[in-house]
């Protein structure tokens, strides 16, 4: 995993938790690996890890089973869709309309695109 | 673990390397040592583990003056130096001699590091080449398993791949009972696997944070021009690279190159900034 852009290197590993959830690769009631063992795999901090889980482990999309390790909680899928939407809602679509905005791009236009972008490009399953 | 108040040290009276300087060290950190060269990091680390002694002020490990090296603290503390130096005997004998000295000695985990890092333990290891050498010191400093473990430089004379070995190893042997203070001057190395940075600059330690607070209370970024939010610039042919408060914003990944660069240039804005409302963590700026 190559840590690239700005954000807190736990809240990559997060993302990239969750991708690996809606994806279906960690199902619900899986025992994700322990902290030591994703920390060594990722060459990271494992307070940085441990920090992940806490994070994701407050948003409901971890439980943890004192002694044993973490779980995939049973709505993880939902609770990654519904704070992945708030993301891009508060943070990714203020960084497009900045730029719609430099380059004089209106909603209309966007809209249009929008249309045929779903005409042209099916609904994958990722 | 460790803690030093208001140490003065300097190997001649004339030239004072550190004054006045405090610090304090937790167990259950990773603890990255930063300074500019003949900052004086190598002989901090030295303060430390006792092989160097203070002019005046404390330095105590595990409660117990550095300088006394009681048997019970050095069982319990492993320094690598920069330079290991190795003698003539196998690998696997230099463990049986050796390895009694420290009590929580892990012979599994010696095994697995040795083989993780491909070195041989029959082998003799002063006809090893510098970075096997240098692994196989690693290898035997983590399997020590001692409350405080000190690496001078570590990744030096490694290559690609056991830097990233180096890297795994280290993450998987933290736990709550250890401390690891790495020194380096190549940030990027290190700069996922430490989670405090120490800062060591004009004899002191000016800075000693948490590096995911200081990701909550600062922002790095390029911006085409630096206005007066920035707490330090650094020119760019395209603009400037600049660190910025982070008012409530998304936590960022620390631009360790950029933050050192600025506390060692001394900007003010920057200092007052990590200075004021400074959150329970230690800082001394």
């Amino acid at each position: 995993m190559d840590f690239k852009n700005n954000e807190a290197i736990y809240l990559q590993i997060a993302g990239y938790v969750s991708e690996l959830i809606l994806r279906g690769k960690w199902p619900p009631d899986f025992k994700i690996p322990s902290v030591r063992e994703l920390a060594a795999d990722l060459q990271v901090n494992p307070n940085t890890v441990m920090r992940t889980y806490e994070l994701l482990q407050s948003q409901e999309v971890l439980y943890n089973k004192r002694g044993i390790g973490f779980f995939v909680a049973p709505a993880a899928a939902e609770q990654v869709l519904a704070q992945r939407r708030e993301r891009f809602l508060t943070q990714e679509l203020p960084d497009v309309f900045a730029t719609m905005r430099l380059l004089g791009i209106g909603l209309p236009e966007v809209q249009r695109r929008y249309e045929e972008f779903n005409q042209t490009q099916p609904i994958s399953a990722s | 673990m460790v803690r030093i108040r208001n140490l003065y040290f300097g190997y001649s009276k004339r030239v004072p390397l550190f004054q006045d300087l405090s610090l304090t060290l937790e167990r259950g950190r990773i603890y990255g040592l930063l300074g500019k060269n003949g900052a004086g990091k190598s002989t901090l680390l030295k303060n430390i583990v006792g092989l160097a002694f203070p002019v005046a002020g404390s330095c105590e490990v595990l409660g117990q003056p550095a300088a006394r090296r009681l048997p019970s603290v050095l069982a319990d503390l492993f320094f690598l130096p920069e330079e290991v130096d190795v003698p003539t005997v196998t690998a696997a004998r230099f463990v049986e001699h050796t390895a009694g000295f420290y009590p929580k000695f892990d012979h599994e985990a010696l095994a697995r590091y040795l083989s993780e890092f491909e070195v041989p333990a029959h082998a003799v290891l002063s006809a090893l080449s510098f970075g096997q050498q240098k692994k196989f010191v690693i290898a035997f400093a983590l399997a020590a398993n001692t409350s405080l473990l000190v690496m001078d430089e570590p990744t030096n004379g490694l290559d690609i791949p056991s830097k990233v070995q180096f890297r795994k190893i280290v993450a998987s042997a933290l736990s709550d009972e250890r401390c690891v203070i790495i020194s380096t001057h190549q940030v990027r190395d290190l700069e996922s696997l430490i989670d405090t940075v120490l800062v060591l600059h004009g004899q002191r330690i000016v800075l000693n944070a948490d590096l995911g607070e200081l990701g909550e209370r600062l922002r790095f970024g390029s911006v085409p021009e630096a206005d007066d939010t920035a707490l330090y610039a650094e020119r760019t042919a395209l603009g400037a690279q600049v660190i910025r408060p982070n008012h409530g914003g998304v936590p960022e990944r620390v631009d360790l190159e950029l933050l050192f660069n600025a506390l060692v240039s001394e900007a003010p804005a920057l200092a007052h900034y990590l200075t004021q409302n400074q959150p329970a963590h230690e800082s001394v700026l």
